[in-house]
């Protein structure tokens, strides 16, 4: 038997720590003067690059993809090589996968401020950098792989086994949900449109979770946690069952997003089901985590980082008890759009991944640089400021999802609604926002607390840019027959196979994904028409300025909702939605049918200060939708990307006619806001635009015509 | 709706994925000892030892 001596790469693992401390921090301030808006709407200073709707992608991805994002990569690239005694496959890999990923997070920080989103959540980036993310992550998959391909140790211990399924997975999600029509360099169209595009949004949305935000984190949990509390795991056997169980059934159950929607029902029902299944696998891996430390809880008092990682651990085991309570759905027509939501994605987000992250640079640090963490100390105070920043974020976000929930609910004896104005339930919530901020403020602090400690342990060491390691190659006992089966596949075969596989999947769905919805798109509901030109752009604003991340647009078929917003929201009135808009979250009220509710100068005064109509209201101020012009270049572009997804606007509509459309419909607009005194408003504003979508939301199925919005320009008439 | 097809299609194929990998790992005998991998993983990643132990604790009391 040789033994061979190699090296590990350490530099690449610290360029992926570094980078995941200082995305955290970016992404965790995002959050901050988000959480601030809701309370303080000034706040943005009135940039329109910072406002709520623009901020909250920016947070969500910086912290799911930059700074999680980050970290996962940083535990992976120094388990994996330690876990199969190799190098990686490729440094040339590792740092195209460290450049490339990075260079897409300030893509992201740099496109989302200027409204270039797609709207889709945790999807939000445009076509030219959903491209990059493809690519980069093949070319982790492919590093991954061919370090396992290349290791010197035979079995694969069961994390390797979560870092494969997150690779594979994590791929097919993103390429399948982001499918969209190209209408210029950073805008695009999803090439699914309404019911479908929210089954698939939501099929990535949760799977995202399960497999960017879980599996990895868990991998990373099965080999630190034993590492620092050097005890092998409390059972081996139970981490391969919870593997195996858990990833079979995450799959199938991205419909519970989707409750009581126009998704058929058959489908939410078994969305619910698996989600309620998932509670055996998940609580099975908490305990094997927390069983572990049986005997060593000595340890854990005194080491910082096994601190967090006990944490880390229970935080997962709440949040995946929580998931599939809320999966259930009477259970959910309370929760969903509240705060009940951010509560629980905050458990998992600053408990789950957020303290295994602290606990995984504090172990690494020391390591790294060969020396002792600067301060125990500092890191106790962070890990009791980040507790106690945990819980000042979620209780106000529970009591705040449970107040509002139940007042939307809430009717009179005489059976009319007890609190017909949806601001009142905000005003009522509005100072647990304010505590939320504060949780938020104490994460923060602990946060840089750690960056700090982290900073002087790497000043007082020195970086050991490559550990020196020995082990002997596989052994190649050839000739026993049994083996011989198994051989064949373990070479590299095995990565082709899979390759292949994927890249058959891949095929697949970009030949067949256009041929079905084009099928799809005839309208069940006949007088559901296409948007007119300035509706189009109206609508585009409406994604621009990231409404959707506050306004719902699905009612759903509950006696609270029907009363308060009007007919509950129907399959066949979103056909020619691309992207669907139906939100997840109602700090403010449902949009669905709130065209023709208010006038066109109320929806004017409203943009202009939200407090002059709606006194108390936290929505922010949209002074700049007044004074910037409307892009009506950006038409013809738009429209016939959307005619190649579906949208039967006639041949040749947007060269001319389309434009003369506009011009009328923004003429009548005008003409109305005149009626409403407001008499300043230039008609190439793009107000006028924003107006005219709203006044259109929900009146296509409005059965007496007359009683419908006011009126606006005609609609292109379908080639039908 | 045909879209819930093509989604079910695309979870099968990964699922397919797993099950692939799942038959693979049983026939390669990956899970025939449970005992010694959660043992082997435990310090061997520092083959160079210091001349103290790099992490745990500070000049904390015991």
């Amino acid at each position: 038997m040789k033994i061979e001596t190699f090296k590990y790469d350490n530099r690449i693992v610290r360029a992926f720590a570094i980078a995941t401390i200082i995305w955290g921090l970016v992404g965790m301030c995002a959050g901050l003067l988000a959480a601030v808006q809701l309370f303080w709407p000034a706040a943005n200073l009135n940039l329109q690059f910072v406002s709520f709707g623009r901020l909250r992608p920016l947070h969500t991805n910086a912290v799911i993809f930059a700074f999680v994002g980050n970290g996962m990569f940083m535990g992976i690239y120094y388990s994996l090589q330690r876990l199969c005694k190799a190098r990686m496959f490729s440094d040339k890999l590792s740092w195209i996968n460290f450049w490339g990923w990075n260079a897409i997070i300030v893509a992201a920080a740099i496109t989302l401020p200027l409204g270039l989103t797609t709207s889709k959540e945790y999807a939000e980036l445009e076509w030219p950098i959903d491209i990059a993310i493809a690519l980069i992550w093949v070319a982790f998959t492919v590093n991954l792989l061919g370090t396992i391909i290349r290791r010197r140790e035979k079995h694969l211990y069961v994390a390797i086994w979560f870092y494969i399924a997150t690779a594979l997975t994590v791929a097919v999600l993103h390429i399948v949900n982001s499918m969209e029509m190209p209408a210029g360099p950073f805008k695009s169209y999803s090439m699914y449109a309404g019911v479908q595009d929210a089954l698939v949004q939501w099929w990535y949305g949760h799977n995202a979770v399960a497999f960017f935000l879980t599996t990895p984190y868990l991998g990373l949990m099965y080999y630190f946690l034993p590492k620092a509390a050097n005890r092998p795991v409390f059972s081996y056997r139970l981490s391969i069952i919870h593997f195996w169980a858990l990833i079979f059934i995450y799959i199938w159950a991205g419909p519970h997003h989707l409750l009581y929607t126009a998704l058929p029902d058959w489908a939410q029902s078994l969305g619910m089901v698996f989600s309620l299944m998932l509670i055996a696998p998940s609580w099975g891996g908490m305990l094997n985590g927390l069983l572990t430390l049986r005997g060593a809880w000595d340890k854990v008092r005194q080491d910082p980082m096994l601190k967090f990682m006990v944490v880390a651990v229970t935080a997962y085991g709440m949040a995946t008890l929580e998931g599939p309570m809320l999966a259930i759905k009477s259970v959910n027509s309370l929760s969903h759009y509240t705060d009940w939501t951010i509560a629980h994605v905050h458990t998992g987000a600053l408990g789950w991944n957020g303290f295994l992250t602290f606990s995984m640079l504090y172990y690494l640090f020391p390591r790294l640089y060969r020396t002792q963490l600067y301060s125990v100390k500092l890191a106790n105070w962070h890990f009791w400021l980040g507790l106690l920043g945990i819980m000042f974020y979620v209780i106000p976000m529970y009591c705040s999802g449970l107040t509002q929930g139940l007042m939307w609910k809430q009717f009179t004896k005489d059976g009319f609604l007890q609190y017909p104005n949806f601001l009142e339930t905000v005003l009522q919530i509005v100072p647990l926002y304010r505590l939320r901020a504060i949780g938020g403020s104490l994460y923060i602090l602990g946060t840089i607390m750690c960056a700090y400690n982290l900073y002087r342990t790497a000043k007082g060491g020195s970086f050991e840019p490559d550990t020196e390691a020995q082990a002997a190659a596989i052994a190649d006992d050839a000739g026993a027959p049994k083996e011989k089966g198994h051989r064949w596949l373990e070479s590299k075969p095995i990565l082709l196979t899979v390759l292949a596989v994927v890249a058959i999947a891949i095929g697949g769905v970009v030949e067949m994904v256009p041929m079905f919805l084009i099928k799809n798109n005839v309208p069940t509901i006949s007088s559901v028409k296409p948007y007119t030109p300035l509706e189009v752009l109206g609508r585009d604003l409406y994604i621009r300025e990231g409404c959707v991340g506050c306004h719902s647009q699905m009612i759903r078929p509950l006696r609270s909702e029907t009363e308060r917003y009007g007919e509950y929201s129907k399959a066949g009135e979103f056909v020619f939605d691309h992207p669907f808009l139906w939100g997840s979250k109602r700090t403010g009220p449902d949009l669905h049918r709130v065209g023709g509710k208010y006038p066109d100068a109320w929806h004017y005064k409203h943009m202009e200060d939200p407090r002059s109509t709606s006194p108390g209201s936290i929505m922010p101020q949209y002074t700049w939708l007044l004074t910037q012009k409307l892009d009506t270049n950006a038409l013809p572009a738009r429209l016939s990307a959307l005619r190649k997804i579906g949208v039967p606007y006639p041949a040749g509509f947007e060269n001319g006619p389309a434009q003369a459309d506009l011009a009328a419909q923004a003429a009548k607009v005008v003409a109305n806001l005149r009626i409403g005194s407001v008499s300043n408003a230039p008609p190439d504003s793009e107000i006028i635009g924003l107006i005219a979508y709203l006044q259109r939301l929900g009146t296509d199925i409005k059965s007496a015509p007359k009683a419908a919005a006011p009126a606006l320009s005609s609609n292109p008439s379908p080639k039908s | 709706m045909n879209i819930i097809l093509f989604l079910m299609l695309a979870s099968l194929v990964v699922a397919a994925l797993f099950l692939g990998g799942f038959i693979w790992a049983v026939r390669a005998g990956q899970f025939e000892d449970t005992g010694t991998p959660p043992l082997r993983i435990l310090g061997e990643d520092d083959p160079t030892p210091a001349a103290k132990l790099p992490f745990p604790v500070t000049n904390q009391e015991n």
